[in-house]
């Protein structure tokens, strides 16, 4: 039964990555501008237009293209970049995607780091004390912070810590070397824009759903057995909130991947997200491909593992009758 | 010496939003011996649980104390701190729930939950709890000891959750027990097993305990003590013998009147022959029904099987089992929710369709159900005549002054004043939310009114006035009547008709008088001798009988092949009611049981 779960998830995640790449490659094509001409440019013949569209394969039918496509996809090829073609130097989309995923899985990994053990911390306190100021002044901070925009915490973050104390850095400059202390303070303003943002969301769900379950009458006989306070919350009701604060963090691991545009672009990062901005300023569709089809498959991967903690969490599941 | 427990003039309150407090608890006394078991008993918002948990210390939220002392060997508990309180708790009080089902964490494995307050109080180390929870369960009959710490609460069923629960309260050796209706959710055939462990288990352990109840059968057995609450005060506080044998408080004396008589022949409901016809009003035949995907047209988990019930025109028809028989299904499928993977429902003689949405709106309205839960059936944010309202509406197409007037009738049919149309649900009571949800299903103008274990939520006093309402409805409407219930007396003062469920097969069906007189089927025997009666020493004598001894606590469980009840049945025939299908056999007035011993043999 648990296997059979598990693997259900695991079909459902490959059919919706699959309905994914068509919507993807459906998208790209319905973008305006022949990418032909934009690579070409001033010197856009008729003739060197249609030769070139012939050299990418544009001439043939969208759906042979995508079966191409799909095909190099799933070898591991994900196409040469249109950008610089003209020049006849095609960069491959792997070593362009290298660096940048670096870059991208450095900053999640050091945000999801601080923010999922502070937020599960902050989320914990506050439902143990339901109503006490600490209570409602963290519920009060995180709703204010999930309502403001991420451009307008960006630029106040930069406003304090960058022009009136001159700490940090306002642009983050990498040359690829550093380590340890130095990197840490020069990706401290994207870093620290992040957790604000992410730590809000997963502190308000960890709080909802343990006050849900300290609620419920299995809490009710805890506190009526004796346990200590701090076992019935680490113990008792923790392990019933798994399902939902692992979704959570989930989606914004996922979001940290793909969705921090504007972040990137305050700091200008080179990260992913940013990477993709430019390849559609480009017209550079198969980079737009790659980066989508990274992003998809980035938040299918996530919430996967989510679900199969929930399904793990949950003892009816893991111990049929 | 003096008492283990004394409550001094305890007074406690609810406080609302306004800071106003109400009294809920105003000024009780009474004292628990050491060893002795004290009963409280009263409706619901009489304040026994409120008093009960007054000894752990404990008030729910939104209440608090405001007067008195709970001493227990004479140190107040009202006044201790948190961490006096958490030492108390588990360890000299110990606490069971009334529904094991939704206290104990689904998450963590019995063992430790069972073994968890001894081990955090520092009373026994974790393998000399393990050692004593095993000794535990097997004082109390559960099913593989050495194994059942490992597993989790949803491995196990109901009845032997609850005596999981006594295991987890006893595990710590506690002073005193505090029992909160701890057999009320539970089918007859399950209390009165968790009834005798109970009673043995506190004997042996020399425990003292405060028993909370509604029932005062089940008080009888176990009480040394009772004390009568209403509205927060003491009615009556005497020995268990004197309440039950000489009440002497008026409201006593009409708790006992709503005890409803155990079932025997010569109760059912009479009907007349003024409203039939030919047809039935509602019949099933060879239903075959369950849940998940149908493959080959058998469902995946199949609950109902060669099922053949006919309701006569303006009859009632009882359909009595054990929760997981299939009562509820057999009610869905009439009704449409869940269409059968084999057989008919014919409503008048002809057939209908399976499924809900492909009957017609005339058919629809034909057939009502009146849910269990009146809380949940009726949507919070309608006011009453809008819930009523509605299906005159839709079915009869009525608006307006018309649709007004009916709705005063029909408030008056289930005796409920005219203004009422005007309030909320949360404005009525349990009783009474039960009877909108009843008028809502008679607005349709139904023909056959499916009513779903509609009082088992209610107080027995309240429950039995619902009755009364349905007798009368049922004279004056002429609409026929299934009414299911786990509750053998219920139906018994109610139904024309009876008809015994068990593993999802009709095992003996037939007029009341018939069903509840021999010959019997060996399951309906069971049950009859299952149901507590109001007078000390029942449970004793019970416990002796050929029944009792065949291990009564079994889960239901559905076979393919012979009959069903086989495990738990005294007379069962080894090698021919576990392999073949019982034969139904016909007696004398109509009256059907399905089993492979003759007549004469029934007749024990």
């Amino acid at each position: 039964m648990l296997w059979r779960a598990i693997l259900g998830r695991f079909g459902i995640s490959l059919v919706t990555l699959w309905v994914v790449s068509i919507l993807i490659f459906i998208g790209t094509n319905l973008l305006p501008g022949d990418v032909a001409q934009i690579i070409l440019g001033q010197t856009a013949t008729p003739e060197s237009t249609a030769a070139l569209r012939a050299k990418l394969g544009l001439d043939k039918h969208p759906i042979e293209q995508y079966w191409v496509w799909l095909q190099n996809v799933m070898m591991g090829d994900l196409g040469i970049s249109k950008a610089g073609l003209g020049a006849g130097l095609g960069t491959p989309i792997v070593e362009m995607l290298g660096p940048r995923v670096d870059n991208t899985l450095r900053l999640t990994l050091i945000v999801g780091a601080v923010a999922i053990p502070i937020s599960l911390f902050l989320g914990l306190i506050a439902a143990m004390h339901p109503g006490t100021r600490l209570d409602r002044s963290i519920t009060f901070a995180t709703l204010n912070l999930i309502s403001v925009p991420d451009f307008l915490v960006a630029t106040a973050l930069v406003l304090i810590f960058a022009v009136s104390l001159g700490w940090l850095p306002s642009i983050v400059y990498l040359r690829g070397d550093e380590t340890g202390w130095v990197l840490l303070k020069t990706l401290a303003m994207p870093i620290l824009t992040l957790v604000i943002l992410v730590s809000s969301q997963i502190i308000r769900m960890t709080r909802a759903t343990v006050l849900n379950v300290m609620s419920s009458p299995y809490i009710e006989m805890a506190i009526l057995k004796g346990v200590p306070r701090r076992r019935i919350i680490l113990r008792h009701a923790l392990f019933n909130a798994v399902g939902p604060i692992v979704n959570v963090i989930a989606l914004n691991l996922a979001w940290l991947v793909g969705g921090v545009v504007v972040v990137e672009q305050i700091f200008s990062y080179p990260g992913l997200a940013k990477l993709m901005i430019e390849a559609v300023q480009m017209r550079d569709m198969p980079l737009v491909q790659a980066c989508a089809m990274i992003f998809c498959a980035t938040y299918i991967v996530l919430i996967f593992i989510a679900d199969i903690a929930s399904i793990l969490s949950n003892p009816r599941l893991r111990h049929p009758k | 010496m003096s008492d283990l427990l004394e409550v001094d003039n305890l007074r406690i309150s609810a406080r609302n939003d306004d800071d106003e407090l109400t009294p809920i608890v105003k000024g009780v006394s009474f004292t628990v011996g050491r060893g002795e078991v004290v009963a409280l008993i009263g409706e619901s918002g009489s304040g026994k649980t409120t008093i009960a948990l007054s000894s752990l210390g404990y008030t729910k939220p939104g209440l608090e104390f405001t007067g008195g002392e709970v001493r227990l060997e004479g140190e107040d508990v009202i006044s201790m701190d948190s961490d006096q309180l958490r030492g108390l708790r588990g360890h000299r009080v110990a606490y069971l729930a009334q529904s094991a089902a939704a206290t104990f964490n689904p998450a963590l494995t019995i063992g430790e939950q069972v073994t968890e307050t001894c081990v955090l109080h520092g009373i026994l180390t974790q393998e000399e709890a393990d050692a004593r929870a095993e000794t535990l369960y097997r004082a109390l009959e559960l099913p593989d000891p050495d194994k059942l710490g490992k597993r989790y609460p949803h491995q196990v069923s109901g009845g032997q959750l609850q005596r999981l629960m006594a295991a987890t309260a006893l595990c710590g050796k506690p002073d005193l027990l505090v029992l909160d209706e701890p057999t009320t959710a539970l089918d007859v055939t399950t209390q009165i097993e968790v009834l005798k462990a109970f009673k043995s288990v506190i004997k042996q352990e020399g425990a003292a305990a405060i028993y909370v109840t509604h029932d005062l059968s089940v008080v009888a057995q176990i009480a040394d003590h009772i004390v009568v609450l209403y509205a927060g005060e003491i009615q009556e506080y005497d020995t268990a013998e004197q309440v039950v044998e000489k009440p002497s408080h008026d409201y006593t004396r009409r708790l006992m009147h709503a005890v409803r008589p155990p079932p025997a022949a010569g109760q059912g409901d009479e009907t007349t022959g003024e409203h039939r016809r030919e047809a039935p009003a509602l019949e099933v035949k060879d239903l075959l029904a369950g849940y998940g995907r149908i493959q080959s047209g058998l469902p995946a988990i199949p609950v109902l099987r060669d099922v053949n019930v006919a309701i006569e025109r303006g009859h009632s028809v009882g359909i009595i089992g054990e929760s997981g028989c299939g009562k509820s299904t057999l009610a869905r499928v009439m009704a449409g929710l869940l269409p059968a993977a084999e057989g008919q429902v014919l409503l008048d003689g002809e057939e209908l369709k399976p499924a809900l949405e492909q009957r017609k709106r005339e058919e629809l309205q034909k057939i009502q159900f009146v849910f269990q839960m009146a809380d949940t059936a009726l949507n919070p944010r309608q006011r009453i005549d809008n819930i009523l309202g509605r299906p005159l509406e839709f079915y009869l197409g009525l608006k307006g002054n018309e649709k007004r007037r009916r709705i005063g009738e029909l408030l008056d049919m289930v005796e409920l004043p005219q203004e009422f149309a005007g309030r909320y649900p949360e404005e009525l009571s349990g009783g009474q939310k039960q009877r909108i949800n009843l008028a809502r299903a008679l607005a349709a103008s139904p023909e056959v009114l499916l009513c779903d274990e509609v009082i088992s939520a209610l107080d027995s006093i309240v429950g039995a006035n619902v009755i009364e309402l349905l007798k009368r409805l049922r004279k004056q409407t002429g609409v026929s009547f299934v009414f299911i219930s786990h509750d053998l007396s219920t139906v018994a003062s109610f139904a024309d008709e009876i008809v015994v469920l068990y593993a999802g097969r009709v095992v003996e069906k037939g007029v009341t008088d018939k069903v509840l007189s021999p010959p019997y089927h060996p399951y309906t025997r069971l049950l009859i001798s299952s149901v507590p009666e109001l007078r000390v020493g029942w449970l004793e004598e019970t416990m002796q009988t050929q029944e009792a001894q065949a291990g009564i606590d079994r889960v239901v469980t559905l076979k393919d092949k012979g009959c069903p009840f086989f495990d738990r049945c005294p007379v069962a025939i080894e090698d021919t009611c576990d392999q073949e299908t019982p034969p139904v056999r016909t007696l004398a007035g109509n009256h059907a049981i399905e089993c492979h011993r003759s007549e004469a043999e029934f007749a024990h």
